[in-house]
C-alpha cells in the first residue's frame, strides 16, 4: 500500500471510491457472511439488532392492545397468533405473560445489548482508536455467529404449541423452573435458557476483544486521555459485561439443573398440581441475587454505549468541547463500578434482610450523583454553543431528556421506604422504560444516523430524520409519562386486565392513550426503516466528513476496505474535542492534525507538545503495515 | 370498528407521509445541487427543530403541571396505615425535590438549544471545563441526597424492626390463584405449624396436627384487621412466587417458597371510615398479588375488611376452627392429644363418635 501522507489521501477518497471494491480479495462468502471486517460485522449486528427491535415493538403493541383496548375483538390477530387468542377474540392470559417476558428478553438482550454494544463498539472502536481491525477478528466473527445462532433459537421459541418463556424477563424460579406452573416454562423455557447460554458466549467473545483491542491497538499518540468518549463508554461496557454476564451463566445453569436434573438450588417447600415436589433446601432469593448481579450491571451495559455516543454527537454537533471531559469518564468509572454493588435495590420487598436493604439503599442513591454530574455536563456543551440539529442530534437531545425524566424516578425506587409501594408497579415500568430502554434507543438511533455516512457511504434523509425524530420523541413520552400516574395509583405491572380490583379500576383513558400512543411510535419506525434501506442503495453520497467532526473515523475513505486506510494509519497528536478552538481557522480541529501545524490556536502547553510531535512521528514506520488475512 | 379506524389512519399517515418525502426529494433535485456543502447541513429545518424543543419544554411542562394539579385525588390512592403516612411523605418530600431540579434543568436545556441553534459566523464559546462548577454540581445533589437517604433510612428501619409481642399475628399463604388466610384461634392465639408435605386438597394450610397450636386456627375468606393495633403478617407460598399487595397499607412483601417472610403494620381506618371519607359506600380494602406467578396473576384478590378493635374480637369469635369443620382430620392428631383437640377445636360429640379405632393404628404406623 502507498504511504501517502493521510492529508492527500483524504483528498483522493473524496471522489467515488467504487471502483476500488472489486482489488479486495474475497468471495461474497467471506466478505459479507463470515467476514471478519469489524465493520462487516458490525453491520450484521445492526441490521439483526434492527429486526429484533421491530419484533420487540410488535410484541409490546400487541399487549398495549390489551391492555389499552381490553374489550376489543382481536380474532383479526388469529392468523398470526392463531391459538392464543382465545374463543372470544381475546388474547389468551398466558400469551399475554409471554408477550411481556420475550418484549423485555428481547428488547433488553438482543436489541439494546447486541444491537447497540455489537453495532457501535465493533464499528466505531478500530475506525476512532485507529486500529486496522480488531484485535481478534476471528473471534469477531464468531461473536456474531453466537449471537445469531442464540437468535435463532429464542425466535423458534416464538413457534412452540406451548409459547416462549413467559414467566417475565427476569425468569424468577420456581415459576420458570416448573412447567405445571406455567406453559411458557416447558420447551420455552428451555429454549430461553439455551438462547441466553449462546448469548453470553457471544457476549464475552465481544467483550474480549473490545477491552483487548482497546488497550493494545491504539494508534501512535492516542493515550487513554485522547480517547473519544465513546470509546471509554464502550470500554467500560465490555468490562462490566466480561465481569457480570458469566454470573447469569452460571444463574442459568443452575436453573437448568433444577429443571432437568432434579437439584434444589432453587427450589424448596412446593406443592404444585396436587403433589408436594421433593425439592427442599433450596432458595429463590438466590436466583434473584444471582440474576441482579449481572442485571443490574446489564442496566449500565444498556446505557454507557449510549451516554458515549451522544456526548459525541453534542460535542460535535454544539460546536463545543464536550464540558468537563475528565469528569465525564470519571463520572462513567464510577457508574461503572458502583453498577456492581447496587444489585439487591430490585430486592428490597422480597423478603431480604432489611439490613442488606439499607445498605444497597444507600449504595443505590450514590449512583445518582455521577449520573446528575453528566446531565449538567451535557447541558452546559449545549450552551454558547452553535448547534446543528441534524437527526443525530436531535436524538441525542432527547435522550438527555430521557436520562433526566427516568433518571430522577430512580431517586424513588432507590428508596426502600418508598420502593414498598412503588415496587412492581407501572411507576417502576415507567421509570426503566425512559431511563434505560428509550434512553439507550435513542442513543442507538442517534449512533445510526450519525455513523451511517461511514458505514454505508451514503447519507439519510435528514426530513424523514426529523420526522421520525419528533413522532417517537413525543410518542414515547406519551407512552411512559403517564406510567408515572398509573403506577402512583398503585397499579401492579404483567397484569393482563385490570377488571377484578375495585383499587385498580380507573385510568382506562390514561391507558388507552398510552397505546394510542405506543402504536404512533411504532409506526413510526417504519418511517425510519424506510429512509434506512432506502438511503443505503439511493441516498446522497457521503463528504468525508459530513459532520465536520474530529474523530479518527471520518479520515478513512468513503468506503473503507478491510483494513480502514489506504495508507498508513494516521497518528493522533490532541484530544478529540478541539471544537472552536480560539484562533482556529475552522471550528474543528481534527485529532490526526498535529499542534505544529495550528500555531494560531495552540494553548501554551500544547506548544510545549510540538517537540514531542516530531519525536513521535519518527519512530514508528513499522506499525503502518495491514493485517494478514 | 376501532381496528378499522386505527387501519386506516396508519394508511393515511403513512401515504401522507411518502408523499411528503417525494415532494422534497422532487423540490431537493429541482433546486441547484451544487450548493455549498456547509449551507446544505444547516437549513431553516435547523431553527424548527429549535423552535420544536422549545415548543415541546412548554406544552410538556404545561400538561405535566396541568395533569398533575387537576387530577391529583385520582392517582393518589388514599393511605390507611401508619407507615404509609411516613412512606407517603417522603414520596411527596422527593417528589418536591425532584420535581424542582426536573423543572429547572428541562427549561435550561430545551432553553440553551433554543438560544444557541446555529447562527451563520458564529462561534461557539470554547469552555471545556471549569472545577469549581464541577465540583457544586458534584457537592449539591450528593448533599441533597444524603437528606433523602437519612430520612429514608429511619423510616425503612421503623418499619422493618421486629414487631411487638401483642402484635396481632395472621398468616397469608399465596398460591396459584388465590390467597388463604389462617388466624390463630381464639384460646391459644398461636398459629399452629405447618409443613408443606402435608397438604392435601382439604388441609390447605398444610396444617401439622401433632402441634397442639394448630387445632384452634381458622381459615377466613377475607382478610379482617384490627384497627390501631399491630398487625404482623406471616406469609409464605405454595407454588411459585407471589407477593403480597395492600395497596391502601402500602404494603408489600413477597411469599416465597421456602422462606417465609413477614411485615407488620398498623391500620389506621375502618372500613366504614374510609368508605365515609372517599364518599363510597362500595368501597373496600384489597390485597393483590404484585409478583408474576403465571396466567391468572392479574386475578388474585382478596378483599380485606378493617375494623374496630371490638368488632374484630367479636368477628374473631365467631369463626369456626378448622379442626372442628373437618373432624376426619383428628385421625391425624396423636392419641394422647386428641382430647385437647377436640376441646379446644369445640368438636361436637357426634362427630368424635364417628371417628373410626382405625385411628389409633394409624398414629401407630407414624
Amino acid at each position: 500500500m502507498a504511504t501517502t501522507d493521510i492529508h492527500a489521501a483524504q483528498h483522493v477518497h473524496s471522489h467515488d471510491e467504487h471502483g476500488h471494491d472489486e482489488h479486495h480479495a474475497g468471495n461474497f462468502w467471506t466478505k459479507y457472511i463470515f467476514s471478519e471486517d469489524h465493520k462487516v460485522i458490525a453491520k450484521q449486528y445492526l441490521i439483526t439488532g434492527m429486526l429484533w427491535a421491530l419484533l420487540g415493538g410488535i410484541l409490546s403493541v400487541i399487549f398495549r392492545l390489551q391492555l389499552g383496548f381490553p374489550d376489543m375483538d382481536v380474532s383479526w390477530l388469529r392468523p398470526v397468533l392463531g391459538g392464543w387468542i382465545t374463543e372470544d377474540g381475546k388474547l389468551d392470559p398466558e400469551f399475554y405473560l409471554a408477550l411481556v417476558t420475550m418484549h423485555g428478553t428481547i428488547m433488553v438482550f438482543f436489541v439494546l445489548t447486541a444491537g447497540l454494544s455489537g453495532t457501535f463498539s465493533n464499528f466505531l472502536i478500530p475506525l476512532q482508536i485507529g486500529a486496522r481491525d480488531m484485535a481478534s477478528g476471528f473471534m469477531n466473527m464468531l461473536s456474531y455467529w453466537f449471537f445469531f445462532a442464540s437468535s435463532v433459537v429464542m425466535f423458534s421459541s416464538l413457534f412452540l404449541s406451548t409459547g416462549p418463556a413467559a414467566g417475565g424477563w427476569t425468569i424468577y424460579p420456581p415459576l420458570s423452573a416448573l412447567p405445571q406452573a406455567i406453559q411458557g416454562s416447558g420447551l420455552g423455557m428451555t429454549l430461553w435458557l439455551i438462547a441466553m447460554a449462546l448469548f453470553i458466549v457471544s457476549t464475552l467473545l465481544g467483550g474480549i476483544n473490545y477491552i483487548t483491542t482497546v488497550i493494545n491497538l491504539r494508534t501512535r499518540g492516542m493515550s487513554f486521555s485522547r480517547l473519544p468518549l465513546t470509546i471509554w463508554a464502550f470500554f467500560f461496557t465490555a468490562i462490566i459485561g466480561l465481569l457480570s454476564f458469566p454470573v447469569l451463566f452460571a444463574a442459568a445453569l443452575l436453573l437448568i439443573f433444577d429443571r432437568s436434573f432434579g437439584t434444589s438450588f432453587y427450589l424448596s417447600d412446593i406443592y404444585i398440581g396436587g403433589e408436594a415436589l421433593p425439592n427442599v433446601g433450596g432458595s429463590p432469593i438466590l436466583f434473584q441475587h444471582l440474576f441482579w448481579f449481572l442485571g443490574h450491571p446489564e442496566v449500565y451495559i444498556v446505557l454507557l454505549p449510549a451516554l458515549g455516543i451522544t456526548s459525541e454527537i453534542i460535542a460535535t454537533n454544539s460546536r463545543k468541547p464536550i464540558f468537563g471531559y475528565k469528569a465525564m469518564v470519571g463520572s462513567m468509572l464510577f457508574i461503572a463500578i458502583l453498577s456492581f454493588v447496587v444489585w439487591a435495590h430490585h430486592m428490597f420487598v422480597t423478603g431480604m434482610n432489611p439490613f442488606l436493604g439499607s445498605i444497597f439503599m444507600l449504595l443505590t442513591l450514590i449512583i445518582a450523583v455521577p449520573s446528575a454530574v453528566k446531565i449538567f455536563n451535557y447541558v452546559t456543551t449545549l450552551w454558547q454553543g452553535n448547534i446543528r440539529f441534524t437527526p443525530a442530534m436531535l436524538f441525542s437531545i432527547g435522550m438527555v431528556s430521557f436520562f433526566l425524566t427516568g433518571g430522577i424516578t430512580g431517586i424513588f425506587l432507590g428508596n426502600s421506604a418508598i420502593d414498598i409501594q412503588l415496587h412492581d408497579t407501572y411507576f417502576v415500568v415507567a421509570h426503566f422504560h425512559l431511563v434505560m430502554g428509550s434512553a439507550s434507543f435513542f442513543g442507538m438511533l442517534a449512533g445510526i444516523y450519525h455513523w451511517f455516512p461511514k458505514m454505508f457511504g451514503r447519507m439519510m434523509d435528514r426530513r424523514l430524520g426529523y420526522i421520525h425524530f419528533w413522532v417517537t420523541f413525543v410518542g414515547v413520552y406519551l407512552v411512559f409519562f403517564p406510567m408515572h400516574y398509573i403506577g402512583i395509583a398503585g397499579f401492579p405491572r404483567r397484569y393482563y386486565s385490570f377488571t377484578n380490583f375495585d383499587a385498580f379500576s380507573g385510568f382506562s383513558d390514561l391507558n388507552q392513550l398510552v397505546s394510542i400512543a405506543a402504536i404512533l411510535t411504532l409506526s413510526a419506525q417504519f418511517i425510519f426503516l424506510f429512509n434506512f434501506v432506502y438511503s443505503i442503495f439511493r441516498g446522497r453520497l457521503a463528504p468525508p466528513n459530513p459532520w465536520k467532526s474530529n474523530t479518527l473515523e471520518w479520515t478513512t475513505p468513503r468506503f473503507p476496505q478491510h483494513g480502514n486506510w489506504p495508507g498508513e494509519i494516521p497518528a493522533v497528536y490532541r484530544w478529540p474535542y478541539d471544537y472552536s478552538k480560539p484562533g482556529a481557522k475552522e471550528d474543528y480541529i481534527p485529532q490526526h492534525i498535529p499542534y505544529s501545524e495550528t500555531p494560531e490556536s495552540n494553548l501554551p502547553h500544547e506548544n510545549e507538545l510540538i517537540k514531542l510531535e516530531t519525536d513521535q512521528a519518527s519512530g514508528h514506520v513499522q506499525e503502518g503495515h495491514r493485517p494478514a488475512h | 370498528m376501532i381496528t378499522l379506524i386505527i387501519g386506516l389512519g396508519v394508511l393515511l399517515l403513512l401515504g401522507i407521509l411518502y408523499l411528503i418525502f417525494r415532494l422534497t426529494s422532487l423540490v431537493s433535485l429541482a433546486k441547484d445541487t451544487s450548493r455549498d456543502e456547509d449551507e446544505e447541513e444547516v437549513t431553516s429545518g435547523n431553527s424548527v427543530n429549535a423552535f420544536l424543543f422549545l415548543v415541546f419544554m412548554v406544552v410538556g411542562l404545561g400538561l405535566f403541571f396541568w395533569y398533575s394539579f387537576t387530577h391529583f385525588d385520582s392517582y393518589s390512592p388514599p393511605v390507611a396505615s401508619e407507615h404509609g403516612a411516613w412512606t407517603d411523605t417522603l414520596f411527596w418530600i422527593t417528589m418536591g425535590v425532584t420535581v424542582v431540579a426536573f423543572t429547572i434543568i428541562s427549561i435550561v436545556m430545551f432553553v440553551f438549544t433554543y438560544k444557541f441553534q446555529y447562527r451563520k459566523g458564529r462561534k461557539a464559546k470554547f469552555y471545556p471545563d471549569n472545577h469549581h462548577l464541577e465540583l457544586a454540581w458534584t457537592i449539591i445533589p450528593a448533599i441533597v441526597l444524603a437528606v433523602l437517604i437519612f430520612t429514608g433510612l429511619r423510616a425503612w428501619n421503623r418499619i422493618t424492626s421486629p414487631a411487638s409481642e401483642q402484635a396481632e399475628v395472621i398468616e397469608i399463604i399465596g398460591q396459584q390463584f388465590a390467597w388463604s388466610v389462617r388466624y390463630p384461634g381464639v384460646t391459644d392465639g398461636k398459629l399452629g405449624k405447618y409443613d408443606f408435605r402435608k397438604i392435601d386438597g382439604i388441609n390447605e394450610f398444610g396444617l401439622d396436627l401433632s402441634d397442639k397450636n394448630s387445632f384452634d386456627d381458622f381459615k377466613a375468606l377475607e382478610l379482617h384487621l384490627p384497627k390501631g393495633k399491630e398487625v404482623l403478617l406471616m406469609i409464605r407460598a405454595k407454588d411459585v412466587l407471589h407477593s403480597v399487595y395492600l395497596p391502601h397499607f402500602r404494603v408489600k412483601m413477597d411469599a416465597v417458597p421456602g422462606m417465609p417472610t413477614q411485615f407488620k403494620f398498623i391500620p389506621t381506618k375502618t372500613t366504614e371510615e374510609m368508605r365515609k371519607e372517599l364518599g363510597d359506600p362500595n368501597f373496600n380494602y384489597e390485597l393483590a398479588c404484585a409478583e408474576i406467578c403465571g396466567r391468572g396473576h392479574f386475578s388474585m384478590r382478596l378483599p380485606v375488611v378493617v375494623e374496630e378493635v371490638a368488632d374484630y374480637e367479636a368477628w374473631k369469635a365467631k369463626q369456626q376452627p378448622w379442626l372442628k369443620l373437618n373432624p376426619d382430620y383428628l385421625s391425624k392428631v396423636p392419641v394422647e392429644l386428641r382430647e385437647t383437640a377436640i376441646i379446644k377445636a369445640g368438636i361436637p360429640a357426634e362427630s368424635v363418635m364417628e371417628l373410626p379405632a382405625a385411628a389409633t393404628t394409624t398414629m401407630g404406623s407414624h
